[in-house]
């Protein structure tokens, strides 16, 4: 049943300093007109009837455009044991998101025309727009350029070898110069990995007391900082995947006031934990790469995503079977799910400490990665896509890894007090969840 | 006194009171070490499994020979690589073992942390005979128990630790325990071979062998792994020893009454001379036959120690 009137809610407009109260009637799969509280009066609408369940009351609630993860892995083609398209977008419905952008690293890569098709076709009819992301290489292996132009073509929207760095930095610039053609930006996921070797944590006295090999922080910002200079040089957006350091924040604040075309992201993880946690117990569920950090880098994002630096948050959901999961620390693969957990790790830690309003989140996880993808979404007006998030922003909830959408369960926030929850995902006009 | 703990992981967890009663245990089982009938009866009943993944000759006999003297029943696990490797994973191949109704399991592992993540599915209790580079508690142990002897005190000794601190459980291990009972430490080697930060962990950081070594008790010398070099980490051993091996020369700087010491196995003439090693001043089989009574004293200990009941009870 389609949606016909969201009413009461507070209205979270990305672009406005505050939530304004207001209805918003849907017509098929795009927003009708929104009808704010402090314009009533003005110009009568006429009232419209409408059956109950046409209808949702979003008394005290906050309403943003659908969320829109721009970093994710839904592992299908290759792991469908640990996730397929289907259950990454269940679990992206439950967590508050409409679309979400896949990368490339599945088994085969998405790095021709015929695996981003396959990806469209399975995302037709699931719960969460999908948006393909092609690899910049054959393979990802860094040596020659995949068919960047077919895979537009076919609807990849933006060029990543995510999982690895671009090595070599002729091939960066090829990249870069080639998809500058298409108006698309290139994803670095930036290491230097001669610079990472073996590190399997963040360098540093906790790598150093739990005699881990570690990766040092410059590892990612000498990369950043290559990918800088050529995206100064060549023009082709850069947006830099993953940010974990606060070198790399101050680098890529430098750079936007040179005018570099430039954008970035950061993982809830990024802000809620350090890599003070792993000797609590050596839980596989606290490796990824970027490795977990320091507080001082903690601090330094959050002050990114404060100023502006930083201009979304992305997941980086990345699931892995517990057999793969359960295994000693180095052994262990890097990354964990995070589609269910991003919104309430933002709501509790950053709004709730007054970091950032609600409106700069429907900026940085709606309006932001819609504009640097260049996909519908990502925005509340007439006329526009009816993908929209309707949150409960007082609901504690404890975070229960057994009772998520998606087929894995790594996650290091079980049992975690989260206050701020999805309450209704609207995807085109229709609920594709309700919480 | 009582030992609580159920596990031995790493020194870093135990406190300066439980370090000691280990230590005052040891003292009594190098006595039976001693005695023409070198075995006594309080783990009869037990089982304890070692489990080597890495190849280790001294530690996994130390162990063995600990488990025999104290009449537990031993099985011996080794993998010449990770259990991953051979197709199995660490947590099933203990979960079968402790189906046969083990008690305690004994852990050489090449990563590091292995032995806390098998406390997480694992009833017996877990002792760390070495985990990647993180920690080596009973050679940090023994290394303390036979400073002990020999000073009467820990307390207010130099002790340096030469070599690879970067890659070396041992030296975590000594630094832990050394620093809990009031001894003062450094660490000294090439600065490819020291881990950031290291100097929080409580201990001075020399990268000059003379300096490290001037007014120091103690000189503990780590094995400098031939790989490193391979690694791009050393330019060459023949610079290392030139560099930081252990020569009569430097020994001067030391206080008189000085101790040499090696967890070994020693790569002679590189660490240091055969006249060094087998010196007067140097302890190094001592420590040996030591690791031994340590380790009894840790298994007695995790075992229930005095409090422990056997059906005959």
């Amino acid at each position: 049943m389609k949606i016909k009137l969201i009413k009461n809610g507070a209205i979270v407009f990305p672009d406005k300093k505050q939530p304004l109260k207001g209805d918003i009637y849907l017509e098929g799969d795009k927003i009708k007109r929104i009808d704010l509280e402090s314009d009533r009066g003005k110009k009568a609408k006429g009232k419209a009837t409408f059956k109950k369940d046409e209808v949702i009351d979003a008394t005290g609630m906050l309403v943003l455009p659908g969320l829109i993860d721009m970093h994710v892995h839904l592992r299908e083609p290759g792991r469908e044991d640990c996730e397929t398209i289907a259950t990454g977008t269940m679990a992206a419905a439950a967590g508050g998101f409409t679309a979400v952008a896949c990368m490339p690293n599945t088994l085969p890569p998405l790095d021709n025309q015929e695996s981003v098709l396959f990806v469209k076709q399975r995302a037709s009819g699931c719960k969460a727009r999908v948006y393909p992301i092609g690899a910049v290489s054959r393979g990802r292996a860094g040596k020659e350029l995949a068919d960047i132009g077919e895979m537009v073509k076919t609807g990849a929207v933006a060029i990543t070898d995510d999982g690895s760095p671009v090595s070599d930095a002729g091939m960066m610039r090829r990249a870069l110069e080639y998809a500058g053609m298409f108006g698309i930006c290139v994803i670095s996921h930036a290491e230097d990995m001669s610079l990472s070797g073996k590190g399997i944590m963040n360098e540093g006295y906790e790598s150093t007391r739990l005699g881990m090999h570690g990766i040092p922080p410059f590892s990612e910002e000498v990369c950043i900082a290559r990918d800088l200079l050529l995206c100064k040089y060549i023009g082709t957006p850069v947006h830099i995947a993953h940010v974990s350091t606060k070198g790399a924040v101050e680098l890529i604040r430098q750079a936007k006031a040179d005018g570099v075309n430039v954008t970035a992201e950061v993982t809830p993880h990024h802000f809620t934990l350090t890599d003070a946690e792993i000797g609590k117990g050596f839980n596989t569920n606290l490796k990824m790469n970027p490795p977990l950090r320091t507080q001082e880098d903690v601090e330094a994002i959050i002050d990114g995503l404060k100023d502006g630096t930083i201009d979304c948050i992305a997941s980086d959901h990345a699931p892995h079977a517990p057999e793969d999961k359960e295994v000693e620390f180095d052994q262990a693969p890097n990354g964990i799910i995070g589609l269910e957990t991003s919104l309430g790790l933002v709501a509790t830690h950053l709004v709730k400490p007054g970091h950032l309003s609600w409106n700069q989140v429907a900026a940085k996880m709606a309006a932001n990665p819609a504009r640097i993808l260049r996909t519908v979404g990502g925005d509340l007006r007439a006329g526009a896509v009816a993908d929209i998030t309707i949150v409960n922003p007082k609901a504690n909830w404890t975070v229960k890894v057994d009772k998520f959408l998606s087929k894995s369960r790594n996650s290091p926030y079980d049992g975690w007090k989260l206050q701020g929850k999805v309450r209704w995902t609207i995807l085109g006009g229709e609920v594709s969840y309700e919480g | 006194m009582t030992f609580k703990r159920r596990h031995l992981l790493g020194l870093e967890d135990l406190n300066a009171d439980e370090l000691m009663n280990i230590l005052e245990t040891s003292k009594v089982f190098r006595e039976v070490l001693d005695r023409p009938i070198k075995k006594v009866a309080p783990l009869r009943g037990l089982t304890v499994a070692n489990l080597f993944f890495e190849p280790s000759t001294r530690t996994r006999v130390s162990f063995e020979l600990a488990e025999k003297r104290l009449s537990a029943d031993t099985v011996t696990f080794t993998a010449a690589t990770s259990s991953v490797k051979k197709g199995e994973t660490l947590k099933d191949t203990v979960r079968n073992l402790e189906a046969m109704k083990i008690d305690m399991v004994v852990i050489r592992h090449g990563s590091s942390g292995a032995p806390y993540f098998l406390t997480r599915f694992c009833s017996s209790s877990v002792i760390n005979a070495g985990d990647g580079q993180h920690e080596h508690p009973t050679q940090g142990l023994l290394d303390m128990y036979t400073m002990w002897m020999k000073y009467q005190r820990i307390k207010g000794l130099r002790v340096v630790l030469m070599g690879d601190a970067k890659h070396s459980r041992v030296i975590r291990s000594n630094i832990w325990g050394l620093t809990k009972l009031g001894a003062s430490v450094a660490v000294c080697g090439p600065p490819t071979l020291l881990p950031v930060g290291l100097e929080k962990l409580g201990v001075e950081v020399y990268t000059d062998v003379d300096k490290a070594l001037d007014g120091a008790d103690v000189v503990n010398v780590m094995r400098i792994q031939l790989e490193r070099q391979q690694a791009g980490l050393l330019p060459s051993l023949r610079e290392y020893t030139s560099l930081f091996g252990i020569t009569r020369e430097r020994l001067k700087r030391l206080n008189k009454n000085y101790t040499i010491m090696h967890p070994g196995p020693i790569n002679r003439g590189i660490e240091m001379s055969d006249e060094i090693a087998d010196c007067g001043e140097s302890v190094i089989l001592e420590q040996v036959t030591n690791g031994v009574a340590v380790r009894m004293a840790v298994l007695y200990l995790l075992a229930g120690g005095e409090g422990r009941k056997s059906d005959e009870d």
